[in-house]
Order: structure tokens, then C-alpha cells, then sequence
């Protein structure tokens, strides 16, 4: 019951983020739909027992991500509203028309059976020991691996986005 | 009602295609990034129902790895956006059509 | 001696290989010395082994070198019997004697060390040709001269004519080959072999009549190409082009005298086919006849001796033809003699007065150069037929023998005296303008006397010419046949002709002899006093029939208009149509036809990102379709 209640108010605000951030010409309104959104799919992963994920969704994407986006955007300068005018041919058409034959696949999809494993006997452990456990035992060379990746894109995200220093010649850097 | 898994997943699959339609639809590239990431997050969200379906952890983990990579991804992603942006006035990607046959 | 006859060949083969690599590196004479010194040898090797022969205690003999193509019966085999001993010491002496005059006549030419290479190298093939045992040797033989003379008529190639002329005796020398070639397979295909030894011996037992008809004929075919017999005979004049030497040896002396040679070494077969033979000495009539009435009208000193030679070879096949075996080829010995005394001289007269070879601007050289001028007179006198040079017996024979065989021999014997009576004219015209009367020489000019090196050997020719005739009378005594003595082993199975008995040789003789006075006479008074080539244009060839007969009957026209244009118009066709058109144009279709694709595809790169994400999910739409069609999901 109270996870159906929970679902509906909060599937209701995830979908109509989204849908602010499709819709929506300011950017700035976007990217605040979008992290209610997240906030929304937070209480979802609590609901279905990921505890230490949905603090990670909490910390990393609405705190980290989404604040970083709204850091670019006031950088760049791109707040205001963009025009909403489409001017690739049949670009629109095209779009609903995959989104919906989307959809109508996944119903489709849906109806036969939408999970082939058998339901497990328990809800799984979302505890930070449990995922801990997995982490560092089975699942230790891809952790190594993203630790790597994430000092790879943070030299690169310096590199990209240093500022030219003025030259006298004129000339690029 | 009951609420299986297979709500979570429509749900997944409907935030999934207004994500795709951001891609196509919108000019702004930091909106069209933000649609990414919300591609990204319905997958997640479908990873922890089946998970939890099938009472397995490892759906979590890979929720882990994937918004690891995301984060990261979403640093080079915004450092792009900026060197190219930066001498531009508008974001639009419609003006990056540079590479056109 | 005679298993290393193969020398004769080895000796100008090495001095041409030596003097490919050497030759134009050598200081000027030695080239000469070197190539003269290999035919010379060449020549004293043969003669020696030739003098069994004369004392008829020789026997022909067959010296293997190597196996060739043995299936065909074509070894490199050797065959030594009189009748290619009389070729090659022909071949021999008369080539180190052109070979020496060539030292002195080449002299200040920058490629000296090229031509003594170039004329190597055709007496060896030419001995080869003459020497084979075996219809592929011959052939093999038979092709390299025609090279030879190719190289060698256009040796200044730089000059557009003289390039055109080579090519043109190789090509007509060609279509005579197709002949030949035919004729050699239908002998390979009937006796299964190409060795002389089973092929001559006794032919009856392989072939009919018939197919010995058709094997002749074409055989003709391909002598006709060699030795300029009608309709073949275009390239010949055109080769004067040549040095002189080069016109001395080959176009008189002995290429053109191989034709002669293969159709008596295949006499057993002519033997079978009398149709083909009396074509033979057909074509050689009224050729004889036909070049004699266009030497006539030639103003050029060389092109003369060029239809001169073309009629004298017209002799030998009507000899040939008629049977008389014998008698060709003692006329292709005397020929050789004193045609290439003839010809040598006019090289003497060019060379003194700087490269003019137009009569009209010569006349009295017998007071500056007496003594090509005595020589000359010599050749003269043997060409005509005056008793008792070389000339006389010789042609004599072949008349007479013709006058013998009866029926419609003796229609050709009449053109052959005719033809006697022209030859007397024209070559008394011919000595007349350039020797006697009057000096019309160019101012500038100063004709001297030729150089030892060249003096030498026309006067070895002048004494062949004078006293080689006396090796074939028919007397009994001192002065016997000796000659078809010596060709008797090699016509053993022959019915060769023979003269007739009793006094009717001597009364041919006595009218030959009177029809060449008469011609002689008759030039004299024609062509004497100052102005006697200005005098009627008639005898210049300008009006009616005459600028006909100069012009070789237009023969040369007639053949390029059917022949040579619509060739050129093929090549032109195929070059510029097939070639720039259909060829490259396919290939350029298909590089157009790739770009036109690449036109049509190039608009789904437009550039726009979100053009991409739309495909891209479109994509994974129709993966999804797929999987869901299949109940995969």
C-alpha cells in the first residue's frame, strides 16, 4: 500500500521532471526538473532496498552532477531561453514517432514477461557492508579500473577547460 | 496492487524515452547532456527493480559502476562543452556542423 | 673439318656479340678490322672445306650441334653438301670484300662500331639460314636476316625515309613469311618432320601432287617476300636507302638470293608440283621484264641497280622454275659478283662527290676516278652479257634452258630476251651518265679517287666477274662444267634441265649476245652529247606512260591506298576510339559511377548531432523490433 502511494506521487514528479527538462526552454529550469527527478528515482532505490545507492544517487548525481551542470550553464552563459522553433525537417515526426514505437515494444515486451529469472526468495541487502562485500571481493578489478578512469577524466576535464593564456604573437595555443 | 518490478521497469522505459527525445529534440547541448543522464538513470532504476526482483546485489553494484562512470563521463562531457562553447556565443549544436558531407 | 663447320657461323656470331658491347667504343678502324677479320676467316674455313667437293671426293654431310625442338625434327643440324658450300663461300667472299670496303666508305660515320655489329650479325644469320639441315633452322635463319636488313636499311634512322623504308621491307617481308610459314606446317603436317634428309628425299611417298602444289605455292609465297619477286617487290627500291654496302651485300648478293636458294634445296618437291613450277619461272619472267623497263626511267644511280637486281632474281627464278637448278645458281654466283661491283662502285661515286646520288649531276667521272671507272666497266660488260665475263654464261644458260623446256617456256625465253635487250640499254645509260659525257657536278664538289680500302676489293670483284664465268661452259676440255660438277651431289634425284644438243645453244647465244650490242648501241646514241639527260622529256618520264613506268606502275601507291590506309585507319580506329573512348571511358565510368553513388549517400552526413541520435535510436528501435518478431523477448 504504502509502496503504491509512494509510487505513484513520486513516479508522477520523476515523469513530469523529465518531461520539464525536455520541455522547458530555460536550461536552468531543465536542470532543476531533472534533479527532482533524481531525487524522485532516490526514493525509489530505497523503496526496492538499495539504501547505499540511493545515497550515492542523492550525493553524487542531485549534489555533484546536477550542480555541475548548473555551474556549466551559468558559465557558458547559455541561461537564457532558447528558441524552441525546430528546423530539421522532419525531425520531430521522427522523434515521436521512435519514442512511441518505443513504447508500444515495451508494452509488448511487458506483456509476455518483462524478467525471465525465477523471483528471488528475499529482498536483497542494500547495506553499505553488503555492497562493500561485493565490491572489494568480486568486483575488484572493475572498481580499480573506474578509480583509474575517474583521475584519467579529471586530468583531461583540467586540460580541456584550462583558459589560453593570452599570446603576443597572436597566435593559438 | 501490487507493485512488481515490472512498474519500475515502465516507468524505466518511459523516463528512458523522454531522455532519447531530449537528445533529438532539443538544440541545447547541455540540455541534450542532461538527457543523457536521465537515459542513464532510467537504466538504474531498472537495475535495482530486477535486482531486487531476483534478490540479487549485484543489480546494486552495478548501479555502483555505472554512476562512476557516468560522474566521470559528465566531467570530460562539461570540460568539452566549455572549450568549445567558450568561443561561441550560443550552445547551440546545430552550429557544429562542421563535419557535414 | 666438317664437324666444326658450325665456325663458320661462330666467328661473325662472336664478332657481332663482341662488337655490340665494344664496337662504338673502339677507335675508328678497328671495328671494321675486327668484323672483316671474322668473315674473312668465316670465308677461308668454307673454302677450305669446300675443296672436297671439287675434287668429287666429298660427301654431304649432316654435323649435329644440339637438339632443338626434336619433335619437330628441328635440331641445330648443319647441313654440308655443294650446294650450301657454293652459298656460304659465296655468302663469305663477297661479304669480307663488302665488309673491307665498308672500312673505308663508313669512315666519320658516329656509329661505325653499330654498323660493323649490325653487318656481322647478318652473315651469320644468313649462314645460318643457308647451312640448316632442317625447315626450322632455315626459318629461324630466314627471320633473323630480315632483321638484319631491317637494322641495317634503316641504320640512319634519324632520316624519317630511311626508318619508313626498313619498315616497310620488314612488313612486306612479313606477308611473304605468312606463306611460308603456312607451307611449313602443311610439311609438318604431311611428313611429320621438318629435316631436309626425310622431307626431300623422296617426297612422292608422303604427299600427291596436289598437296605438293599447295606446299610450293606458298613456299613461293615466301621466297617472292625474300627476293623481291612481283607482287612482293616494292621494299627492294625503298632499301637503297641504306648505306651502300649494306645495299651491296644484302640486296644484291645474298639476301635477296635466299628465296633463290630454298626454292632449289626444295627442287624435289618443285619436282612434284610442275604447276608451281612453271609459276616460278613465270613470276620470274615478268618480273625480270616489268623491273627492267622501270630501271629504265630511274634517275637515282642506286635505285637503278635496285630493279636491276630485282630482274636479274627474276632470271634466277625463272630458271629455277624451268628446271635448270644448276644455272640459278650459278647466275646467283656471277650475280653476286658483279652486282656487288656495281654496286660498290656507285658507293665509290657517291662517297666522291659527298652524298649525290642524282645522275642528272654526274657524267665524266672516268677522267677523275679511273679506276672505279675501268671496274665499273667491267661489271657493266658482265651484267649485259658480253662473252667471256660472267655474265654471258650464266644468263646465256638460263635462256637457253628456258628456249629448251619448249611450250610456254618459250614465251618466257622471249620476254627473257627482251628483258636482255632492256638490261643492255639501261645499264649503258646508267655508265653513260655517270661516267661518260659531260661533267654536270654541282659547283663545290670535287670527286677524287676512292681510298685503297675501297679500290681493293672492287677490283677483286672486277677479276670474280671477268673469270668466274669461265667455271661453267658448257665445253668439254679445259673449260668444262665444272661448277655443275660440283652441284651434282646435291641435285642427285633431280631431272634437272640441260641444254639442248647441237648447234641451237650457240645460235641463242649468238642472238643474246647481238640483242645486248643493239641495246648497248642504241643507249650510246641516245644518251650521248652534253645536255642528253635534259634533252626529251620523254626519256625523263614526264609525259604519258613514261611518268608511269617511273613510277614503278604506282604499284607502291596502289598498295598504300588498299592496303596501308585502311590499316592506318584501323590503328587510328583502335587508338583513339577503342582505346581513349570505349576503354578508358569504361574505366572512367566506373570511377564516375562510384563518385555519382558517393553523391547520392553523401547527403545523410549532414552534420547535425541530433540527426545522428535519431538514427542511432532508430537503430535500437529495430533491433527491438527484430527481437520482439522473433519471440526472442
Amino acid at each position: 500500500m504504502v509502496e503504491l502511494v509512494l509510487f505513484i506521487v513520486f513516479g508522477v514528479i520523476a515523469i513530469a521532471g523529465a518531461l520539464a527538462m525536455l520541455l522547458h526552454p530555460n536550461p536552468v529550469h531543465g536542470a532543476l526538473g531533472l534533479m527532482a527527478t533524481m531525487l524522485s528515482l532516490a526514493v525509489f532505490y530505497v523503496v526496492n532496498s538499495g539504501h547505499f545507492i540511493a545515497a550515492v544517487q542523492v550525493v553524487v548525481y542531485a549534489g555533484a552532477v546536477m550542480t555541475l551542470f548548473l555551474f556549466v550553464i551559468m558559465l557558458i552563459g547559455v541561461d537564457q531561453a532558447e528558441n524552441l522553433e525546430e528546423r530539421l525537417p522532419f525531425q520531430r515526426q521522427l522523434a515521436l514517432g521512435l519514442g512511441a514505437l518505443f513504447l508500444v515494444l515495451m508494452g509488448l515486451i511487458g506483456g509476455t514477461a518483462w524478467i525471465a529469472a525465477p523471483p528471488g526468495s528475499s529482498q536483497p541487502n542494500g547495506t553499505v557492508e553488503a555492497i562493500a562485500d561485493l565490491i572489494f571481493t568480486d568486483w575488484l578489478l572493475p572498481f580499480e579500473v573506474t578509480t583509474l578512469l575517474l583521475i584519467i577524466a579529471s586530468v583531461g576535464a583540467v586540460v580541456l577547460a584550462q583558459f589560453e593564456p593570452r599570446r603576443k604573437d597572436g597566435g593559438d595555443s | 496492487m501490487e507493485v512488481t518490478a515490472g512498474w519500475y521497469l515502465s516507468l524505466g522505459a518511459v523516463l528512458f524515452v523522454i531522455g532519447a527525445g531530449g537528445m533529438m529534440l532539443r538544440r541545447n547541448a547541455l540540455v541534450m547532456f542532461m538527457s543523457i543522464e536521465l537515459m542513464l538513470n532510467a537504466v538504474n532504476l531498472s537495475f535495482v527493480a530486477v535486482g531486487r526482483h531476483t534478490g540479487d546485489l549485484n543489480g546494486q553494484v552495478a548501479v555502483f559502476f555505472v554512476m562512476v562512470v557516468a560522474a566521470a563521463e559528465v566531467v570530460v562531457g562539461l570540460a568539452i562543452i566549455i572549450a568549445v562553447f567558450r568561443r561561441r556565443a550560443s550552445a547551440s549544436v546545430d552550429d557544429l556542423a562542421v563535419l557535414k558531407g | 673439318m666438317i664437324d666444326y663447320i658450325w665456325i663458320v657461323i661462330a666467328l661473325p656470331l662472336a664478332g657481332a656479340l663482341f662488337l655490340h658491347f665494344f664496337g662504338q667504343r673502339l677507335a675508328e678502324p678497328w671495328a671494321g678490322v675486327i668484323a672483316t677479320s671474322t668473315i674473312g676467316g668465316a670465308f677461308m674455313y668454307a673454302a677450305i672445306a669446300a675443296a672436297d667437293f671439287l675434287t668429287g671426293s666429298g660427301e654431304p654431310e649432316v654435323v649435329h650441334l644440339f637438339d632443338w625442338i626434336s619433335a619437330l625434327g628441328a635440331d641445330a643440324e648443319l647441313l654440308w653438301d655443294p650446294l650450301s658450300a657454293v652459298m656460304t663461300v659465296t655468302v663469305t667472299g663477297v661479304g669480307s670484300l663488302i665488309h673491307l670496303y665498308s672500312i673505308g666508305y663508313m669512315h666519320g660515320d658516329p656509329r661505325y662500331g653499330r654498323f660493323f655489329t649490325n653487318l656481322n650479325f647478318f652473315a651469320a644469320s644468313m649462314l645460318i639460314l643457308v647451312l640448316a639441315d632442317n625447315f626450322g633452322l632455315l626459318f629461324v635463319g630466314w627471320e633473323l636476316v630480315g632483321l638484319s636488313s631491317y637494322l641495317l636499311i634503316s641504320f640512319w634512322f634519324t632520316k624519317p625515309s630511311a626508318a619508313a623504308a626498313g619498315k616497310k621491307a620488314f612488313v612486306v617481308n612479313r606477308i611473304g613469311d605468312v606463306g611460308f610459314l603456312i607451307g611449313l606446317m602443311l610439311i609438318l603436317a604431311n611428313f611429320n618432320t621438318l629435316t631436309y634428309g626425310t622431307v626431300l628425299e623422296e617426297p612422292a611417298r608422303f604427299v600427291t601432287a596436289g598437296t605438293a602444289t599447295t606446299i610450293t605455292l606458298l613456299l613461293l609465297l615466301g621466297a617472292a617476300g625474300k627476293s623481291a619477286q612481283i607482287p612482293l617487290h616494292f621494299w627492294l627500291p625503298d632499301a637503297m636507302e641504306g648505306p651502300t654496302p649494306v645495299s651491296a651485300l644484302i640486296h644484291a648478293a645474298t639476301m635477296v638470293t635466299a628465296g633463290v636458294y630454298m626454292v632449289a634445296r626444295t627442287a624435289s618437291l618443285f619436282e612434284l608440283a610442275s604447276f608451281s613450277a612453271t609459276t616460278v619461272a613465270t613470276v620470274g619472267a615478268f618480273t625480270a621484264f616489268f623491273a627492267a623497263t622501270i630501271a629504265l626511267m630511274q634517275r637515282d644511280i642506286k635505285r637503278v641497280l635496285a630493279f636491276s637486281t630485282i630482274s636479274q632474281l627474276g632470271y634466277m627464278f625463272l630458271a629455277v622454275g624451268t628446271g635448270a637448278y644448276v644455272a640459278a645458281i650459278f647466275h646467283l654466283f656471277t650475280h653476286a659478283f658483279f652486282k656487288a661491283l656495281l654496286f660498290l662502285g656507285s658507293g665509290s661515286v657517291i662517297h666522291a662527290l659527298d652524298g649525290e646520288q642524282d645522275m642528272a649531276k654526274m657524267g665524266g667521272l672516268r677522267k677523275v676516278m679511273p679506276f672505279t671507272h675501268a671496274t665499273m666497266a667491267v661489271g657493266w660488260l658482265a651484267i649485259i652479257g658480253i662473252p667471256p665475263l660472267a655474265g654471258f654464261w650464266s644468263k646465256d644458260e638460263i635462256l637457253a634452258l628456258a628456249f629448251g623446256a619448249g611450250g610456254w617456256f618459250r614465251f618466257l625465253w622471249v620476254l627473257g630476251l627482251i628483258t636482255a635487250l632492256l638490261t643492255a640499254v639501261y645499264m649503258t645509260r646508267w655508265m653513260y651518265l655517270t661516267f661518260w659525257g659531260q661533267a654536270r657536278w654541282d659547283d663545290g664538289v670535287h670527286p677524287h679517287e676512292s681510298p685503297a680500302v675501297m679500290t681493293l676489293p672492287l677490283l677483286a670483284l672486277a677479276g670474280g666477274s671477268i673469270f668466274f664465268g669461265l667455271l661453267n661452259t658448257p665445253f668439254h676440255g679445259p673449260f668444262k662444267p665444272a661448277f655443275e660438277h660440283f652441284l651434282e651431289p646435291s641435285f642427285e634425284a633431280i631431272d634437272m634441265a640441260h641444254l639442248p644438243e647441237g648447234s641451237t645453244p650457240w645460235i641463242l647465244a649468238a642472238i643474246s649476245v647481238a640483242t645486248a650490242v643493239l641495246g648497248a648501241f642504241f643507249a650510246f646514241r641516245r644518251y650521248r652529247g652534253a645536255e642528253a639527260f635534259d634533252r626529251v622529256p620523254v626519256a625523263q618520264g614526264r609525259t604519258g606512260v613514261w611518268r608511269w613506268v617511273r613510277n614503278g606502275y604506282y604499284v607502291d601507291d596502289i598498295i598504300g591506298n588498299l592496303l596501308v590506309l585502311p590499316g592506318k585507319l584501323v590503328a587510328a580506329w583502335t587508338a583513339f576510339v577503342m582505346d581513349s573512348e570505349i576503354i578508358d571511358g569504361s574505366v572512367r565510368a566506373v570511377g564516375g559511377g562510384v563518385r555519382r553513388v558517393g553523391g547520392w549517400l553523401r547527403p545523410l552526413q549532414t552534420g547535425f548531432v541530433r540527426n545522428y541520435a535519431a538514427v542511432t535510436f532508430s537503430g535500437v528501435v529495430a533491433l527491438l523490433v527484430w527481437f520482439v518478431s522473433r519471440g526472442v523477448v
